[in-house]
């Protein structure tokens, strides 16, 4: 009797490794139910545009934070490039097509991540820290300082954007077609993602992410890696700043500030990083929570979320997916191909 | 002539500024250069204490000198609790773990003191004799600042004699520098942490203290000025006293200048100037390298 012949894609671990990419059964619905919302919340969709963007914003966070394991406070460095880039065009009437500014917007912000990701990531731990929150911070100052071009602190508003496909206007007051134009850039963006972290580039990061050294040793440009991905996540931030310059038809200062860099860290953290998904959880919770508790009692908010972070912090440092993903291995029992 | 003592007043100006930077920064800085913790709750502790001052002084009429000293020790106490419960926890957790930490410490902060006392900016009543100008022989400047930089000179004088001349300051510095070897030794790690902690919080409840007349005194103080904490003692070197003097001088004297005579965009040159230092010695102006 002979052995029967096992395959390297008998092994239960390369068998999961195999599959891992595959596209999962409830992996729709997070989209059906973003489609379902347009037609059942109607008077929300100015809320619900605000919520996608945060999402594409995480993601790109997610990037650079959940898979590389960069530590930056200047996230919103590149969402600021993005949003001025689209704001001086609109004004300036240069260009207000809104696809073509967004992949502007995307360029601009990619250039900033390029050139600041080429110096600051030769550093890492606190002198990493420092600089991606000095880089943020010069970036903002230099926006008040020009204000010919930017508005200064004021910012510009009513910015014309010219119509998606020259049809579907934007209408600040009924956002319909902003949350269909923001549902399906973020629908692209996170299939670029998706598909960036599951190939051998992804597999990569997460090795640096796990063990720098290890890398080098086996001979990953563990640089050049960590520079690409901080160059990809500033053009995913930079379409969503881009993007909420559209939808919004206004850039402000905020957009660059420490507020917005570390409430996006805040979201991505409280979701859980390095998953994807992370981004929608986190940014759904935060959302719903600060669009109800924020405005009635600001104070109150601001302990439950400081509490909320020390918690996150001290005892579920992979946040509500973490403990979902904690409690179904508890309940299901193991199998043996996962 | 005139522009003589242009340039003494800015100098003056300048070092008094710096003077409370450094009493701010130095604990921050001796805290990360110890167990490599991103404390951005320092900030918070500077502005805890800075209120318990002012309302020590003004519920209870306490003077100034008291007052401080009351806020230093309420201040270091309080730090001292929160280190042993909370902070120990996350010495080996990783760089995010203790950032979202302490941003979720200093948002509580901020809450409470304006639940509890109000988000309105809270006055800091200076005693007589420290205000007014004084006669310096060149030229006529403002008492407090003077004061400040002869209190600044006392207290760098104090730490440096402190770390550099007893048992405990060798131990921080052994420490600082190599810490394994330092347990090795039989240096109790995890207590000499959290008095170096406690007395780091002290300070900066001082500094809170003492800076409230020219930096304000309101919930925000906590994040405000947390950049520029975070740049005196990333510039001064992590763990080195004199460091951190040498660069929160630099700093103060700088963004005085800049910001007399180039109101627009003196602080961009200050972040510009951190990037291109740290990126030039990552380690900071004044500080070694460490493993």
């Amino acid at each position: 009797m002979t052995p029967p012949v096992v395959g390297w894609t008998d092994h239960p671990a390369a068998v999961a490794l195999a599959a891992r990419h595959r596209l999962r059964a409830w992996e729709p619905i997070p989209w059906v139910l973003a489609l379902a919302f347009y037609f059942a919340f109607p008077k929300y969709l100015g809320f619900g545009t605000e919520l996608l963007i945060t999402i594409l914003f995480a993601l790109s966070l997610d990037l650079v934070l959940g898979y590389a394991g960069i530590v930056t406070l200047g996230q919103a460095a590149f969402f600021g490039a993005g949003a001025y880039t689209v704001g001086i065009l609109a004004k300036r009437g240069i260009w207000n097509e809104p696809i073509t500014g967004l992949i502007l917007a995307a360029a601009v912000a990619a250039a900033v991540g390029l050139g600041s990701g080429l110096v600051l990531l030769r550093t890492g731990g606190l002198t990493l820290l420092m600089l991606t929150l000095c880089t943020m911070a010069l970036l903002e100052e230099a926006a008040n300082l020009a204000h010919d071009y930017t508005g200064g602190f004021d910012g510009l508003d009513s910015l014309a954007i010219a119509p998606v496909f020259g049809v579907f206007e934007f209408n600040p007051l009924y956002p319909k077609t902003q949350y269909l134009y923001v549902l399906a850039v973020l629908l692209v963006c996170f299939a670029f993602v998706r598909t960036l972290v599951y190939s051998p580039f992804g597999q990569s990061l997460r090795g640096i992410r796990e063990n720098t050294l290890r890398m080098h040793a086996v001979g990953a440009p563990v640089r050049r890696r960590l520079v690409l991905s901080y160059t990809l996540s500033a053009a995913i931030a930079g379409v969503a700043g881009g993007i909420w310059a559209q939808a919004n038809a206004y850039v402000n200062l905020g957009t660059l500030g420490l507020d917005r860099a570390a409430t996006v860290l805040i979201i991505l953290v409280l979701g859980g990083h390095g998953r994807l998904y992370g981004a929608f959880v986190g940014a759904i919770a935060y959302m719903v929570l600060s669009h109800f508790l924020s405005k009635i009692y600001p104070t109150a908010w601001q302990l439950g979320l400081g509490l909320l972070l020390v918690v996150i912090a001290l005892f579920a440092s992979n946040g509500i997916l973490g403990i979902a993903e904690a409690a179904a291995r508890r309940l299901r029992p193991p199998r043996a191909a996962s | 002539m005139i522009f003589g003592v242009d340039v003494a007043s800015m100098v003056l100006g300048g070092v008094a500024a710096g003077m409370v930077l450094f009493i701010v920064s130095v604990g921050l800085s001796v805290t990360m250069g110890l167990m490599g913790f991103v404390n951005l709750a320092h900030g918070g502790f500077a502005m805890l204490g800075g209120y318990a001052i002012a309302l020590a002084m003004k519920q209870w009429g306490l003077g100034f000198g008291p007052a401080l000293l009351f806020g230093f020790v309420v201040t270091a106490a309080g730090s001292a609790v929160l280190e042993r419960l909370l902070y120990s926890r996350l010495y080996r957790a990783p760089e995010l773990d203790q950032v979202l930490f302490t941003i979720g410490l200093v948002f509580m902060m901020i809450a409470s003191v304006t639940v509890l006392v109000g988000p309105e900016n809270q006055p800091l009543m200076l005693p007589p004799f420290l205000r007014g100008q004084i006669n310096l022989g060149i030229t006529q400047y403002r008492t407090y600042s003077v004061a400040l930089i002869a209190v600044g000179i006392l207290i760098v004088s104090g730490l440096w004699l402190v770390f550099e001349r007893t048992r405990t300051g060798a131990q921080i510095r052994a420490a600082v520098d190599n810490r394994r070897m330092a347990e090795s030794l039989g240096i109790n790690i995890g207590r000499l942490f959290t008095l170096t902690f406690a007395f780091g919080s002290g300070m900066a409840a001082l500094g809170g203290g003492l800076g409230a007349e020219f930096l304000g005194l309101d919930p925000q103080y906590a994040l405000k000025y947390l950049v520029y904490f975070l740049i005196v003692v990333a510039v001064g070197g992590l763990g080195r006293v004199t460091g951190v003097f040498y660069a929160a001088l630099l700093i103060g004297v700088l963004d005085f200048a800049l910001k007399k005579y180039v109101p627009q965009g003196g602080t961009a040159f200050i972040y510009a100037l951190t990037i291109l230092l740290l990126l030039w010695r990552p380690q900071g102006l004044f500080g070694t390298k460490t493993t």
